[in-house]
């Protein structure tokens, strides 16, 4: 089976001069779940932001077998579903509807399609009614699962989710976790909720600095770093 | 500053939503132009932002306190047609939504504040650009005093009798509004490049450096013109009755107009007086022209 | 906070909200324009105010909170007002008060009965600028959020002021411009998170909207009817 993604010896500077990824390797196939965990600011979202040319670096990253490069973005982002760690940036358009339909009319289909396409991806996360909503009305979980419609709508293969629990109560966190397990497609990760990784993981990559530190079995990996409340 | 409806007369309103109406537009195309699509959010986000700037208290003294207004920021941040536009998404806004300032008065508005007064912020700031501090003081203060003098003005031209008194002592108020303004303006810009310089870049370069010493002499003229009519409205009376009497027909015929509350020939004098100082200006502007030519051919 | 009502009462439902934006923004300027140029008399007013009272009903919009609401202009009028009576004018600063207190009312009116996006795509088929309504969109929507940051960065700043020191007014001028630049940068940094976000969904740099404009029938009657009106309360205030 081909691997979904592919990245090999990433590397990422800021202009400031701060070294946020310093080599990853890793890899996603088709129906893996794979979360990503490590202290704040050891390079979660720096590194999720290369999966779809937002950020770009030195080594190869790779999506569906195309290369993450401009002239692919494209495509790639079509793939590739992203939700942000702030809804609020992300469900920037007046209307539930409107924002949802944003991905689908930049793919290129006609008013119909895309309003049509949006409809069936806020009914698919359980917010059928809320379409002529203001973003700013919406509770947080709803604000999250919104996103989600707008990521959806796009069909991507693969959902690249940061710190998707910000915010969230712990129904709305369950809403969420009924909701993703759900989903078919490919998902990567970043959270600190070790409870709501394991109710997903299928794998577990830990960053530490700017590198990726371990791999493999959840349980394991909070095992070896202690990434818990501690019993 | 925002004039709500009902303030103007049908022939100032009308006039200035002629007037404002093609200039956004024609400040929509060049902002466009020069605009990276991308950055399109961030032109509605500082527009939210100045709107929130707003709600910052500046302590002015005896217990009061001033804000923002913005433009001038704006323009220093954005250069000068993305932040016209920004304004006039910002004073309609605050006309629709928080009924700040008319409707039919929004072309007054947005030629008041977006326009005229974006503009005189911007000519210290090209004209000035080595001396940062001064430009940015004097580009606060020249857009809020051309904004307030431009209110002021119309005003007296719909026929709102202010007495003398009243109208100095107005004029006097606004003219503290524009000193607290340029000094916010300069404090937020300074502070505002200390946490990340790259955020304000330098003042842009494009549009000749004459044009911007003939439009400062310009916004000069019709600042001071504007304070001084409202300082000592007789003197500039005089001006404007000279004026009056060769540019009546003119002035007169294609505006006729049924709904002044006042009677013309009361009015006749306020508006002589704006006439006159437009060719007090414009012979500014003429005289500036040809005297920076010949130094620069 | 004032637009987070209008927001919500925007989104009700009735017979002036179902009508098209188009027509009940034409409606309101022929309303405004009919009244702005009727004589400068308080009675003026009244046709306008009775027409704008029948149509907050018939929006069943509160009242109560909508006669508050446009009061905000009173202050500025009321000034003006008195100048006027100064000058030995005082219909003329009744008419003034009673008047632009209509306008108010009536422009109320309108957003309260319109969806804000419906508005802006209204007046983008109007003329208006796309740049300048896209632009009115985005700050619109982070108006919300925007100035919620500023209440909250108000709120610390008055409980630290409660606690310290008296500061000096150059001191406190320059804490205030602190606290603007930290409203501005972040504001910038969500910009450039919403840049960010609308580039994963494959924007590239045209905006495409839905549209969702239907000018029917009753719509036309509306506005025609609407304007007709205006015409008659014209006439109605010219001869009292
Ligand atoms: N825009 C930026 N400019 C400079 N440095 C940044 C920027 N964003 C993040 N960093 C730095 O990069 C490192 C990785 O950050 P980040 O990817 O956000 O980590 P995480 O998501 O794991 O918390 C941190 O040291 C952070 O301070
Ligand atoms: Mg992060």
């Amino acid at each position: 089976m081909s691997p979904l993604i592919e990245v090999r010896g990433l590397r990422y500077r800021y202009e400031d001069g701060t070294d946020a990824l310093r080599g990853i390797d890793f890899t996603v196939y088709p129906g893996e779940t794979v979360v990503l965990l490590g202290a704040n600011g050891s390079g979660k979202t720096t590194f999720l932001l290369h999966l779809n040319g937002l950020l770009q670096g030195e080594g190869s990253v790779r999506v569906c077998g195309m290369d993450v490069s401009p002239r692919n973005f494209r495509e790639v982002r079509s793939k590739v579903g992203m939700v942000f760690q702030d809804a609020d940036e992300q469900l920037f358009m007046p209307t539930v509807l409107d924002d949802v339909a944003f991905g689908p009319l930049n793919q290129g289909f006609p008013a119909e399609e895309a309003a049509a396409r949006a409809r069936s991806a806020l009914a698919r996360v359980g917010l059928g009614d809320i379409e002529h909503r203001a973003p700013y009305h919406l509770s947080a979980g709803e604000k999250r699962r919104a996103a989600l419609a707008g990521v959806l709508a796009m069909e991507p293969e693969i959902l690249v989710l940061d710190e998707p629990t910000t915010y969230l109560d712990p129904p709305a966190q369950r809403n969420l976790i009924g909701l993703l397990v759900s989903l078919p497609q490919a998902k990567v990760v970043a959270t600190h909720d070790v409870r709501f990784a394991a109710a997903l993981a299928t794998r577990a990559v830990f960053f530490d600095k700017g590198r990726v530190a371990k791999e493999g079995k959840l349980d394991e990996i909070v095992e070896l770093f202690q990434w818990d409340w501690g019993t | 500053m925002h004039i709500p409806d009902n303030f103007l007369s049908t022939r100032v309103w009308l006039t200035l939503d002629g007037v404002a109406a093609p200039a956004v537009a024609w400040v929509a195309r060049r902002a466009h132009k020069g605009l990276d699509e991308a950055r399109i959010p961030l032109l509605g986000v500082l527009g939210a932002f100045v709107f929130a700037a707003q709600m910052v208290n500046f302590p002015v003294g005896v217990g009061t306190s001033a804000h923002l207004v913005g433009g001038a920021l704006l323009t220093a941040i954005l250069g000068p047609a993305p932040a016209a536009l920004v304004m006039t998404a910002i004073i309609a806004t605050q006309a629709f939504v928080f009924q700040d300032g008319g409707v039919l008065a929004l072309g007054a508005n947005v030629f008041n504040m977006a326009l005229a007064g974006v503009l005189a912020a911007w000519v210290p700031l090209r004209l000035f650009s080595g001396r940062r501090r001064v430009s940015l003081f004097l580009a606060g203060f020249l857009s809020v005093a051309m904004s307030a003098g431009l209110a002021l003005a119309e005003l007296t031209i719909s026929g709102i009798r202010m007495p003398p008194r009243l109208l100095a002592l107005s004029a006097g108020l606004f003219a503290i509004g524009a000193i607290v303004e340029g000094m916010i303006t300069l404090a937020a810009v300074r502070a505002i490049e200390r946490l990340n310089p790259r955020w304000i870049g330098p003042a842009p370069a494009n549009g000749s450096r004459a044009w911007a010493a003939i439009a400062f002499a310009a916004v000069l003229v019709v600042v001071v013109g504007l304070f001084a009519a409202s300082g000592a409205p007789d003197g500039v009376m005089q001006i404007g009755q000279w004026a009056d009497l060769h540019a009546r027909p003119v002035w007169a015929a294609p505006m006729a107009d049924y709904s002044l509350p006042a009677g013309p020939l009361w009015l006749r004098r306020p508006a002589a007086a704006m006439l006159g100082l437009g060719l007090v200006g414009g012979s500014a502007v003429a005289a500036s022209y040809f005297l920076l030519r010949r130094r620069s051919s | 906070m004032h637009h987070v009502v209008v927001e919500q009462w925007s989104r009700r439902r009735s017979f002036l909200h179902v009508r098209d934006a188009r027509a009940k923004l034409l409606v309101a300027l022929a309303l405004l324009a009919a009244l702005a140029t009727a004589p400068a008399s308080p009675i003026s007013a009244v046709p306008f105010a009775f027409l704008v009272l029948t149509g907050i009903a018939a929006a069943r919009l509160p009242m109560a909170s909508m006669l508050r609401k446009a009061a905000v202009v009173l202050p500025f009028s009321l000034l003006f007002a008195l100048v006027e009576w100064a000058a030995g004018q005082p219909m003329a600063g009744m008419a003034l008060l009673a008047k632009s207190y209509v306008s108010a009312l009536t422009v109320l009116l309108l957003v309260a009965s319109t969806p804000q996006p419906l508005l802006l795509s209204g007046m983008e088929s109007l003329g208006a600028p796309r740049l300048l309504v896209l632009m009115a969109q985005t700050l619109y929507r982070y108006l919300f959020v925007i100035s919620e940051q500023a209440q909250h960065m108000r709120l610390a700043a008055s409980c630290r002021q409660g606690s310290g020191a008296r500061r000096s007014r150059a001191r406190a001028f320059q804490a205030a411009a602190g606290a603007l630049a930290i409203l501005f940068a972040r504001s910038y940094s969500r910009a450039e998170g919403i840049q960010r976000a609308m580039a994963a969904r494959g924007f590239t740099g045209d905006f495409h909207s839905l549209q969702r404009r239907s000018f029917n029938s009753r719509d036309t009657v509306f506005a025609c009817a609407g304007a007709a009106l205006a015409v008659l309360a014209h006439l109605v205030a010219r001869r009292p």
